[in-house]
């Protein structure tokens, strides 16, 4: 899903917490050491994930890229740097590496990028829930039925041998249907970063930022809920317990 | 600072330093570089290693070993594997404690043990004090047990400057001495625990994809498949039940770990246990087959978390470039050909799978200590962590496999209006209900009593570089943080740690009297023996008087090894050495004659 985008990757500075070194008071003008007494400074709470990999608010992303910046930065804040270092500088090491671990983690994945996204950009809109998709309740209701006559199939070998066979087709449907929402979604990613490209701004082209928003919104809700059954559904074939992390 | 690294290993244990640009282990006065991971309480004192090892059938009861498998775990967790101990185990405050004689000693205490024979060790050889070290724990470790490695190395007297897991060190010394690069696999079977590593190797950047084990399935079990099948057929054949005697079930233990070994390299083999009660020698061929059948089901089970690694990775066998195995078990050609039609990859083990572990500790340890700048660790937390919500449900904070440093951020309030506490308990594990994961600690959130909902207080998880977590709550209203006290499940408490730094300063006297007392008895009855040959062949060679002296400096020699004064036999031994001085002169003189009388002379050097 993900596809390389030939965007104005332009040097986005680093959000640090202060503007003055904790340590000598001094302006922080490096990227995240103190120019004058070369201590490191804490990354800003608030800082964006995006902001944090020097990337812009887009979706498309090029991983290579990504890679090679969290693989810097890892060699800037990792702990096993700041062993010999102060307990603050321990610290700051500590925090650092924690937030920037959590940005690679969250926008390596398309879709936990998108989540993401939605969080920052859609406000109260930002709730992703766990909605069935409209046009495929029937085929869910009789999945749910198929799941039931399997689970509590008398132990009959030619009875479970049949429920099986269906299952197995439900499944087949479940993941056509996946393919398909993860390629709209993919569509959806170049219409944002589209609309980006033109506005980055974040109030400009606001209405038309909003709708596809919404859109992503809708169809990662359906994508969850599908997830969710489709699990359950690989669960019972496999016999075991539901891994409810993915 | 010198920081070494150390591998704790649940049958062996070893010590390793960067020596320039190349790790090295530390052998022994033996030369052996493996330390059997097993501590007796004789009555003079401690005995690590290879010499306590002796005694695990003459003691078995005073003789801990596989302590390993005990950390960071309450007594309900080992029930099914209690027969085969036969020390007795009890739990206080969550923590198993072992008893023997009259004290008990909890899993730290005794790792500690080992890591102190270990650090004397390193410490002879390097000619400096060492107080700072890497300890490597299984990927797999849970919080707790990674917290109880933590805790023997502070009773051991070492500032333990980071924990790493096995499987990954391995790849930090295989790719500072082999160049390693790509996507590898580490398949590390060691004596009681089993890992599995995917990393992607690039640019010096060692970055963990995933990671899934089982700590409670290694050598060990192998070991007691085969002596189940010894007890049995002793039963059928001698109507003996070997059970009732510790010594017997210690010796069986033993020959089964040596049948399994030899089978690695033997088509067949005979186990040889000397049977109680005068029964004479019992006897049992096994062929590899056979064995194979026995462990065919435990080695099977190493198969499905190499899967979910995979699948947690996002990979297909064909993506890996490499698989590599660490841990003695690896040894077995049946797991070998397992991975091999796993993975589909024919695995290797160019360094040895007993030290590579060891080495990559020291690595580490020489990467923390600044000396290699262009490797980076990047290692991910093995288990989900997450706190207890309504209904007994766990709600996931941190997911498996993310790396660490990992934090997330939590908001609490109250529902109470005067609410003055919220009490929050943190789990860890995969599954759905509380009860099916394991617990980790417990802790109250102190708030200021105000109208229901008005409080918030923001808790911070922080799972560490060694991935231990750390908890922090901040009251966002008046932005102090919050105390916390956090009441570990499964743990020693910070008194109970002190405290036992405090014995080990005791047992370290002990334990220095203990190895006196070997060494001056062993050198005692090294003098005893030769002086008895010598006196054989030359006693005919001096005076009277002389063989007196001699014979009486010798029985007094001898009834003071019996004793427990080390000063006392070192006196004696000097006194033997005294007056046998002229007898070993005159006997190298005869010799010499001897020598030259059966030579021609243009035959002498």
């Amino acid at each position: 899903m993900d596809q390389t985008q030939n965007t104005s990757n332009k040097r986005t500075e680093l959000q640090m917490a202060r503007s003055m070194c904790w340590h000598c008071q001094s302006e922080v003008t490096g990227e995240y050491y103190c120019g004058q007494c070369v201590k490191v400074q804490p990354l800003s709470r608030e800082l964006d994930y995006f902001t944090c990999l020097g990337l812009p608010r887009l979706l498309g992303i090029d991983t290579a890229t990504l890679e090679a910046k969290y693989y810097e930065l890892s060699r800037a804040f990792h702990p096993d740097f700041f062993q010999a270092k102060t307990d603050t500088e321990k610290q700051i090491s500590l925090g650092n590496s924690a937030l920037l671990n959590t940005a690679y983690g969250t926008l390596k994945d398309p879709v936990q990028r998108a989540e993401y996204l939605l969080k920052l950009e859609a406000g109260s809109a930002k709730d992703i829930r766990n909605t069935p998709p409209a046009d495929l309740f029937e085929e869910i209701l009789e999945l749910q039925e198929d799941l039931e006559a399997f689970r509590s199939a008398s132990g009959d070998a030619d009875e479970t041998a049949q429920y099986r066979t269906k299952l197995l087709a439900d499944r087949k449907l479940l993941e056509e249907r996946q393919q398909a929402m993860d390629t709209k979604l993919a569509g959806l990613f170049v219409k944002w970063d589209t609309i980006q490209n033109r506005a980055p701004q974040p109030d400009a082209l606001r209405p038309q930022k909003d709708d596809v928003l919404k859109e992503m919104r809708e169809l990662l809700s359906n994508r969850t809920y599908l997830r969710s059954i489709l699990g359950d559904l690989i669960a019972t074939l496999e016999g075991g317990h539901a891994d409810r992390r993915h | 600072m010198r920081i070494v690294g150390i591998d704790l290993g649940t049958t062996n244990s070893l010590i390793a330093y960067m020596d320039d640009k190349t790790p090295r282990v530390i052998a022994g006065r033996g030369g052996r570089a493996m330390v059997p991971s097993v501590v007796a309480m004789t009555d003079n004192g401690l005995i690590v290693g290879d010499a306590a090892k002796e005694h695990l059938v003459r003691h078995p009861a005073r003789t801990i070993y596989s302590v390993k498998r005990f950390m960071g775990k309450g007594l309900a967790d080992v029930t099914d594997e209690l027969k085969y101990f036969p020390y007795t185990l009890s739990e206080q405050g969550g923590v198993i404690r072992i008893k023997v004689g009259e004290k008990t000693y909890s899993p730290p205490q005794v790792s500690a043990m080992i890591l102190k024979e270990l650090k004397q060790r390193a410490e002879a050889f390097l000619h400096e004090d060492i107080s700072k070290a890497v300890i490597t724990v299984p990927a797999y470790f849970n919080d707790s047990q990674r917290q109880a490695t933590k805790d023997a190395g502070m009773i051991a007297g070492l500032d333990v400057v980071r924990i790493i897991n096995e499987p990954t060190a391995a790849s930090l010394a295989y790719g500072l001495q082999q160049r390693t690069q790509g996507t590898i696999a580490v398949y590390d079977l060691g004596g009681g625990t089993f890992d599995i590593s995917i990393l992607k190797l690039k640019d010096g950047i060692f970055e963990v994809l995933s990671t899934n084990g089982n700590t409670h399935l290694g050598g060990d079990d192998l070991d007691r498949v085969v002596a189940e099948v010894i007890l049995k057929d002793v039963r059928a054949r001698h109507s003996l039940e070997l059970e009732k005697y510790d010594d017997a079930m210690q010796a069986v233990r033993l020959e089964a770990e040596r049948v399994k070994i030899r089978l690695s390299d033997e088509q067949r083999t005979t186990a040889v246990i000397e049977l109680p009660d005068g029964k004479g020698a019992y006897r049992k061929d096994f062929s590899r087959d056979e064995f194979e059948a026995l462990a065919g089901k435990l080695v099977e089970r190493t198969l499905g978390p190499c899967r979910q690694a995979l699948k947690d990775a996002g990979l297909q066998p064909p993506d890996l470039d490499e698989v590599v195995l660490v841990g003695g078990s690896t040894r077995m050609p049946l797991v070998q050909r397992r991975v091999h039609e796993l993975f589909g990859k024919k695995p290797h083990s160019e360094l040895n799978p007993d030290e590579v572990v060891a080495l990559g500790a020291a690595v580490q340890a020489d990467i923390l200590s600044g000396g290699t700048k262009d490797m980076l660790l990047l290692d991910v937390t093995p288990l989900s962590l997450g706190i207890e919500t309504m209904g007994g449900v766990m709600s996931t904070l941190i997911r498996r496999n993310t790396t660490i440093p990992a934090s997330s951020k939590e908001m609490f309030t109250t529902y109470v209006d005067g609410q003055t506490g919220v009490d929050i308990h943190i789990l860890q594990g995969e599954r759905e209900l509380v009860k099916d994961n394991r617990s980790l600690a417990r802790f109250r959130l102190k708030v200021p009593p105000l109208p229901a909902g008005v409080p918030r207080i923001e808790v911070t998880f922080l799972i560490d570089a060694n991935g231990i977590l750390n908890v922090t709550a901040r009251d966002i209203r008046t932005k102090q943080s919050q105390s916390l006290e956090v009441k570990p499940t499964y743990g020693l408490t910070d008194e109970e740690v002190e405290r036992m730094i405090g014995e080990s300063f005791q047992f370290a006297a002990d334990d220095l009297k203990a190895r006196q007392l070997i060494e001056a008895r062993t050198e005692a009855h090294a003098i005893l023996a030769a002086t008895d040959r010598a006196l054989t062949h030359g006693g005919t060679l001096i005076r009277a008087e002389e063989l007196v002296t001699i014979r009486a400096a010798l029985s007094e020699l001898e009834a003071v090894t019996k004793g427990n004064d080390h000063r006392a036999i070192r006196a004696k031994i000097a006194e033997a050495e005294q007056v046998t001085h002229h007898l070993a002169e005159v006997l190298m003189d005869d010799s010499l004659k001897q020598a030259l009388q059966n030579k021609k002379l243009s035959e002498l050097p």
